[in-house]
């Protein structure tokens, strides 16, 4: 790389780098495609959320007195397929991601440029499909398309949804690619594998299932099309098929694709962590490797979801096992981080709020997660709202957390502008006690056999649902707060320095917002990540600590 | 590692292109022939059989894993590795749901 002459003077940030909607739609730097996919993604969440608030308010009352059974079921699928299609899958990857890893790596930008600004694109196309079948009535199958109904029953637009949803995962592949071959090829010099944050470890384990698993989920969605249209007898039994074929196949991504969003979020914590602790962190390798199990591992556990189906008990049992097996590495990063905040010099900023909600709620999630893996519970549960409970304890409580810290954390580098303290943090503790509110019950609710994809149920869960859905108001408040003040912040928020965290990495480093090429010289790196020292508040562990 | 097929290209003869292109015809036509023969259970093995070679021929002249760095042929067995998994735990499934004794139900062998 030729070094950039330093002329002493600042150089125009990337938001001032060109102007004009065209410098936008045309940009191939990683940091404008990140902040067109966070409007995208963005859209993508209110447009969910919505449908939530419409399904909560549904459950309010034991009769289905809102919305026809038809809509209520194309209301739960919609908002399944958006939320975790369109928001959770591309939210922190293709947004704090695309920012972060080239900077983080020491590099200019990442490997393809053009390929990167392509993906916002492809994925802007497949969500275009989705919202053509939205505004035409939408689908009623669930976001998990199971047949026959998908192919044989419903009437309504599966297809359109299917294609949206294969488009969209060519802009998954196509991030995943570009993640992998920047961080095998790019990296700073010094900057050796396991002297990269953790962040990166992460997005790469997050990349190999991006790659691995995407085309499979394609070639299930392209099967349930010629299936639908021409009866080609892949899943449905009449014509020589078989329907738990196409559960073996969908899962096959579909689990792995939690981790899709669960890794980066689980990257994000472990920088916001070390950060508002002002600790090296507790066992990098442990945490380095155990993102790599994670991918590896959640490749081999999908039959879970099949427990109650046809599947060889046999097969069940083997899953079973193996789902239990993909709970340490998982469990590895929780007493990891707990570690790492023992004897910290620990700040209660806003995105360690988020970190420390995460810890806790991804906690539950995973071990109601072990619980759902034994087979004799699971087939008390299945289908219930335990497991909704269970899911969104993953998905929301520990995707949207770590996205919500990691947004927190990095807004400054971003936008160069620093946000209320006081708003944030009481935006994060709204969202904290709106998410346990909207979804403990439903763990009670699922336990007492409250089936999920319903829309009555007997007066005796109506307290349960109320305050379930009396939750979500807090959490839908709680989502809309950091809206308004991360909007006005952009505009009117004081300027932030460079480093507002006193944080260590590169990104730190370097000016906010970033130059379009982040680096006036290419840094060389010298130490290994999260390294700490007094100046930055570190406050080595006593004697006795060292040996407790 | 070693990265020769940034830093001095590999250039195939036009020749070995066409060798393997007349191979991928003839494994096609050896397909059509074997679907019209009735060899039982082992019509799929050899449709499958032939239709691995054929991808192989593809992978390693068209899309030269022949002449790619260890990573690169690394990266590939990879994807045949987890997609080795998918077909394992999904015969898994399928070749032991009859195997369980249950009381009443009838079993086809």
């Amino acid at each position: 790389m030729t070094p950039l002459v330093s002329t002493g003077k600042r150089i125009p940030d990337y938001l001032n780098a060109a102007y004009g909607l065209k410098s936008w739609l045309f940009t191939t730097d990683h940091k404008r495609i990140a902040l067109l996919y966070m409007a995208s993604v963005t859209m993508f969440f209110f447009l969910g959320g919505l449908m939530a608030v419409l399904i909560r308010l549904e459950l309010v009352t034991p009769q289905g007195d809102l919305v026809e059974p038809d809509v209520y079921n194309r209301l739960f699928t919609m908002h399944g397929i958006i939320m975790v299609f369109f928001f959770l899958i591309p939210a922190i990857p293709a947004t704090l991601g695309n920012f972060l890893i080239p900077i983080m790596i020491g590099a200019k930008d990442l490997a393809f440029p053009r390929i990167n600004l392509g993906s916002w694109y492809v994925y802007n196309a497949g969500g275009l499909f989705t919202m053509y079948s939205i505004l035409n009535g939408g689908v009623d199958t669930g976001w998990t398309f199971y047949t026959p109904f998908s192919t044989t029953f419903s009437n309504t637009y599966v297809l359109a949804t299917g294609l949206g949803i294969f488009i969209t995962g060519f802009s998954s592949i196509m991030t995943g690619l570009n993640f992998l071959v920047t961080i095998h090829r790019m990296r700073a010099p010094g900057l050796t594998w396991f002297r990269l944050p953790l962040f990166v470890w992460a997005h790469y384990a997050t990349s190999i299932i991006m790659l691995l698993g995407t085309p499979v989920l394609a070639i299930t969605v392209l099967l349930v099309a010629l299936e639908r249209s021409f009866h080609i007898g892949v899943f449905d039994p009449a014509y020589g098929g078989d329907p738990i074929l196409f559960q073996h196949l969908f899962w096959f991504y579909s689990h792995p694709a939690v981790y899709i969003m669960v890794l980066p979020a689980m990257g994000v914590i472990s920088e916001l962590i070390t950060c508002f602790a002002r600790k090296r962190v507790f066992g990098y390798r442990f945490i380095a490797y155990s993102s790599v199990a994670i991918a590896v591992l959640g490749f081999l556990v999908w039959g879970h979801h099949m427990f109650t189906t046809g599947q060889s008990i046999y097969a069940s049992t083997i899953f079973s096992v193996l789902s239990m097996l993909v709970a340490v590495p998982s469990a590895i990063k929780v007493f990891n981080w707990t570690a790492t905040l023992y004897r910290g010099s620990i700040s209660w900023d806003t995105p360690m709020l988020y970190a420390l909600g995460f810890i806790g709620l991804f906690t539950i999630g995973g071990l109601t997660g072990v619980m759902l893996a034994t087979l004799g519970i699971d087939i008390h549960v299945h289908d219930t709202y335990f497991v909704v409970a269970h899911f969104h304890y993953i998905m929301v409580g520990g995707t949207i957390m770590g996205y919500l810290g990691g947004i927190h954390f990095w807004w400054p580098k971003i936008t160069g502008r620093m946000y209320p303290a006081f708003w944030s943090k009481f935006a994060a503790i709204t969202i904290f006690i709106g998410f346990n509110l909207t979804f403990f019950p439903q763990f009670i609710l699922g336990y007492m056999g409250m089936p999920r994809r319903y829309h009555a149920y007997p007066d005796e869960w109506q307290v349960l649902n109320v305050m379930s859905s009396a939750g979500a108001s807090i959490l839908g408040v709680g989502y809309l707060i950091p809206m308004i003040y991360l909007a006005w912040s952009m505009r009117y928020g004081p300027r932030a320095e460079a480093n507002p965290w006193g944080a260590v990495g590169l990104e730190w480093e370097i000016q906010s917002p970033p130059t379009a090429h982040n680096f006036e010289t290419e840094p060389v790196v010298d130490k290994e990540a999260y390294a700490y020292t007094a100046e930055q508040g570190y406050v080595p562990p006593t004697k006795e600590a060292e040996f407790v | 590692m070693a990265n020769h097929d940034h830093d001095t290209p590999h250039i195939t003869g036009l020749g070995t292109y066409f060798a393997v292109f007349g191979a991928l015809m003839v494994l096609t036509a050896a397909t059509v022939f074997v679907a019209f023969q009735d060899l039982g259970m082992m019509n799929n093995v050899v449709a499958l059989g032939i239709a691995t070679l054929k991808a192989v021929l593809v992978l390693w002249f068209f899309m030269h894993l022949g002449h790619a760095t260890t990573f690169t042929r690394v990266a590939m067995a990879s994807t045949l590795f987890f997609f080795f998994l998918l077909l394992a735990f999904l015969f898994g499934d399928t070749l032991t749901r009859d195997l369980l004794d249950v009381p009443g139900r009838v079993i086809e062998l």
